[in-house]
């Protein structure tokens, strides 16, 4: 049982408890807090007598799904689609508990109400281990979760979605379930428990039949309650072979529609040039030569922007704009400034402690262990550039792009659009990435400004990738420091490490909610570094805030994508001290502490992911390269997952990612498929970045512009990754993000035993 | 000029100079075709000229007067193409934007080279997927190329 955390941070007293989970809850959750409780007031408590409004000939089955005449049965998801499948697998719950055909399946996504709230994403920003089931955990979760479904945020993130929605789907389907074998019931004047339902069809012994077309109406007139959802032994897609995706075939023949895709009637086009220098704004511009295409210019605080007719002459007349900026307070701003900052912090020695056990400070004898690591600011690159179309009517804003929370774009965006939010109307499209840089609403805000210039025409604006790579909030750049004294069995008697970087929520609330967070503590700092499994008796995890004025904000895993990369490549560190191999030493300081039921989860999915790269049985040799193998483990939004990577090396020190072996944890996989492929999805995301991700500042400017120098993964270079699912029965966990953390340490630990070169830095460069 | 798209001929307004992706997708409305980079490096673009995968965001549309521009549009009717039945079979796609630029180039490809090496595809498909889809990929493709779509 961990002792409690002590903060040191303000006044250099410890402060209780209680008062650091107060504290931390709020600057984590204060996006949520913070804008409910300034919009609190605009009456967002959470609908939960919402229901569907049922079009002709359909009806609604409360907040999720509605029927009609001919058995179609259109499902709402919350949740915003950005690739991870969330809007099928919603369908697929309601499918399974209806005992419906997949091909009566549609779904769309759900109406912007606070019925849809996701408390969980926010609840998950609390202190606490996932499996912290002690009071104070769970009385933080319960009265965070009635004031989070009060404030009702809508939003998709933090790998949250199924386990959010999951219960109120279930539910839902299993009450109308009931409804439509009593209508069917009463129509065919039989007992209802003489029915039975298969492949959407209503039969009973005498032959009768119906469908749920036939009995909808009747169904959808009866009062709905919750029911008890199916359990799982009596599955017959979830856990087996899933739902095939819905969305997939239309993403195999142009139809599926983007944001950039949206076209309306009269709609016009826009490029924008930002400032180049963080922060910097336009002191003059010039437009010069106005071609015909070109309707409009916009000339913003700190960007310029162009409309036309279509997208590319826009961009040719707004890149030819002379335009003067004001660089600002940033423009001097570069990387080995910034890392010289953080190694000040470190140096200096102070910060949050975040986690503390036992007493770092107590003298002890044994091998020191000690090492530093570093990890450079990150793009998101979504493949589909940053764009957002609106038409403001001068009474109306109506917004269309993809995005990962329309509740909080319809409330934030009013300022920009001089209107109450109730004048706003937010249509999301499927997104062309998010990786959750479509939570921001610079995009949208600057959408907004350019169309007012155009009252009431659609204006559609368009970031060329050159934008979108200088104008992104990065996944921060971070320095850590790792030190350990082995006993001598080689295991870390103590444990003590220190990170500095800035805080993503800070910054982002700064953005949403106008208020920053005043320096408290942002536990996604150090998510991952936290909690660890391992036997380690004496621990403290430290952080210093230094934000150098750099946008950052959540890029896929948040806090895990560099912490899973210190903590498991010193991890490997340590077994390398003592003389010990990566997976025995792991599995001893998890057995070590066997009696916790997280310690065996990371077990298993080590002797999994281990078992199925032949770990122990040499590495298939490359003629001509150096092989090796690596292994990693971490825990993120609630799933554990291990990886064993194999690289071969080559003699100019290009590093080639053969194969990825990886087990996954997340409770119980509804859709193994999907799971698979989200986890795949995270690997080779992860691996981009870890072999070739680096933004670097110079000036105070993003010196990287496009995928010819932030480079991408492709095919060629692409690893087979196979993935075991390891089904722990544990409370469900996420899937989008979990697959990213581990591999950039089982490629540094694999490259360390392919050519004994320790790595400390991603991206991973061997000279 | 005049235009060849999908077996269609259109008098095109675009200026000669404008990137056949742009007129593609902003004269014409057919958004299939993706805009990822503009410097031909993602082949979220990719189209057909005259059967042959060819990137379009730097392609100026005079350059195609007078050649066959097929999109993913005009890949089949229905879906029905062994490429799309495969993508479908094997769940290829996450959030799908760059997919039309790949079946573009791997229809080109098996067009072209009905047996394709591993480093024939590779060298053909070096294409973007953000979402890491390249397994599935690999999987579609082989039992398109060994027939057991």
């Amino acid at each position: 049982m961990n002792q409690p955390v002590t903060d040191t941070a303000v006044s250099g007293k410890p402060k209780s408890l209680a008062r650091r989970v107060l504290l931390i809850s709020a600057a984590v959750v204060g996006g949520g807090l913070a804008v409910g409780a300034g919009y609190i007031q605009h009456k967002a408590l959470r609908n939960k007598a919402y229901t569907l409004k049922p079009g002709p000939g359909e009806a609604a089955f409360g907040a999720w799904f509605t029927i009609d005449t001919s058995g179609i049965i259109t499902a709402v998801s919350p949740h915003q689609e950005m690739g991870q499948g969330i809007m099928s697998l919603v369908a697929s719950l309601i499918a399974e508990e209806l005992d419906a055909a997949p091909a009566q399946m549609r779904v769309v996504q759900a109406p912007v109400n606070t019925a849809y709230s996701n408390a969980t994403m926010l609840l998950d920003g609390l202190p606490f281990r996932p499996a912290d089931k002690g009071w104070l955990a769970e009385g933080a979760r319960f009265t965070l979760r009635r004031l989070l479904e009060a404030v009702g945020i809508n939003a998709t993130g933090g790998s949250s979605s199924v386990r959010n929605v999951i219960g109120p789907v279930q539910q839902a389907a299993a009450g109308a379930r009931q409804l439509l074998l009593q209508a069917a019931a009463t129509q065919m004047a039989v007992p209802v428990a003489e029915l039975r339902i298969n492949n959407g069809i209503i039969s009973h012994a005498s032959g009768k039949t119906l469908g749920f077309g036939d009995v909808a109406a009747a169904a959808g007139a009866l009062p709905l309650l919750p029911g008890t959802p199916k359990p799982r032994e009596q599955y017959r897609m979830l856990g087996k072979t899933g739902m095939p995706r819905i969305d997939l075939p239309a993403k195999t023949d142009g139809t599926a529609q983007f944001g950039i895709d949206v076209r309306l009637p009269g709609q016009l086009y826009a490029a924008i040039r930002h400032c180049p220098v963080f922060g910097g704004t336009v002191k003059s511009v010039v437009f010069k030569n106005k071609p015909a295409a070109v309707k409009g210019t916009v000339e913003g605080r700190h960007f310029v922007a162009a409309i036309a007719t279509s997208y590319y002459a826009a961009q040719q007349f707004v890149d030819a704009a002379q335009v003067v900026w004001e660089e600002g307070a940033l423009a001097g701003l570069n990387t080995a400034g910034i890392f010289a900052r953080y190694a000040q912090a470190l140096d200096a020695g102070e910060g949050s402690v975040y986690e503390s056990r036992g007493d770092i400070q107590q003298p002890v004898t044994g091998k020191a262990v000690k090492a530093e690591y570093r990890v450079p600011f990150l793009a998101h690159a979504t493949m589909e550039p940053m764009n957002c179309t609106v038409q403001h009517t001068g009474t109306q804003c109506k917004i269309w792009c993809g995005n990962q929370a329309p509740l909080l774009i319809k409330w934030l965006a009013a300022k920009a659009a001089g209107l109450p939010s109730d004048a706003i109307e937010v249509h999301t499209l499927t997104m062309g990435g998010g990786f959750g840089r479509k939570f921001e609403m610079d995009v949208v805000n600057e959408a907004i400004e350019i169309a007012r210039s155009m009252p009431g025409v659609p204006v559609q604006t368009i970031w060329s990738r050159e934008e979108d790579m200088q104008h992104d909030v990065y996944r921060p750049a971070a320095l850590g420091r790792f030190e350990a004294t082995l006993d001598e069995q080689g295991r870390p008697r103590r444990w003590a490490c220190h990170i500095a970087g800035p805080s993503v929520t800070a910054q982002a609330m700064g953005r949403m909610a106008g208020m920053g967070g005043g320096g408290m503590p942002d536990k996604t700092n150090v998510e991952g570094a936290t909690f660890l499994p391992y036997a380690l008796p004496a621990l403290e995890v430290r952080h210093s805030m230094v934000d150098t004025g750099v946008p950052v904000g959540y890029w896929r895993s948040v806090g895990h994508s560099y912490t899973a990369f210190f903590v498991e490549s010193f991890v490997d560190e340590c077994a390398a001290a003592a003389g010990l191999d990566p997976l025995a030493y792991r599995l001893a300081l998890l057995q070590a502490n066997a009696g916790d039921a997280t310690a065996q989860r990371f077990a298993a999915v080590l002797q999994a992911a281990a078992k199925a790269a032949g770990w122990g049985t040499p590495v298939a040799p490359v003629p001509g390269q150096r092989v090796g193998r690596g292994i990693a483990v971490a825990e993120s939004f609630h799933s554990i997952v291990a990886q064993v990577a194999e690289v071969a090396v080559d003699a100019q020190g290009v590093v080639k990612v053969t194969r990825v072996f990886c087990a996954v944890d997340c409770g119980f996989a509804l859709d193994p498929v999907n799971a698979r492929a989200q986890i795949r999805s995270g690997v080779h995301f992860g691996l981009t970045a870890a072999l070739g991700g680096q933004i670097d500042i110079e000036q105070g400017r993003v010196k990287q512009t496009n995928f010819n120098d932030y480079p991408m993964l492709t095919l060629a270079h692409a690893p087979v990754v196979e993935v075991e699912i390891v089904n722990s029965r544990a409370d469900l966990g996420g899937l989008g993000e979990p697959g990213v953390p581990p591999i950039a340490p089982a490629v540094a630990n694999a490259v360390r035993a392919a050519t004994g070169v320790v790595v400390r830095a991603l991206p991973i460069k061997l000279n | 000029m005049e235009l060849n798209v999908n077996g269609k001929t259109a008098p095109i307004q675009s200026d000669p100079a404008t990137p056949l992706l742009w007129v593609l997708r902003d004269e014409l409305n057919l958004v299939g075709t993706k805009f990822g980079c503009g410097i031909m490096v993602c082949g979220a673009c990719t189209v057909q000229v005259d059967g042959v995968a060819q990137r379009s965001c730097r392609l100026p549309v005079s350059a195609v007067a007078g050649k066959k521009v097929t999109t993913i549009e005009g890949l089949s009717p229905d879906r029905s193409h062994a490429l799309q039945r495969a993508w479908v079979k094997h769940q290829v796609p996450q959030c799908g934007y760059c997919q039309s630029g790949f079946l573009m180039a791997a229809s080109a490809l098996l067009a072209a080279t009905p047996k394709p090496t591993l480093a024939q595809i590779h060298g053909a498909l070096s294409n973007i997927c953000r979402c890491g889809t390249y397994d599935a990929m690999r999987a579609a493709i082989m039992d398109v190329v060994e027939g057991t779509v």
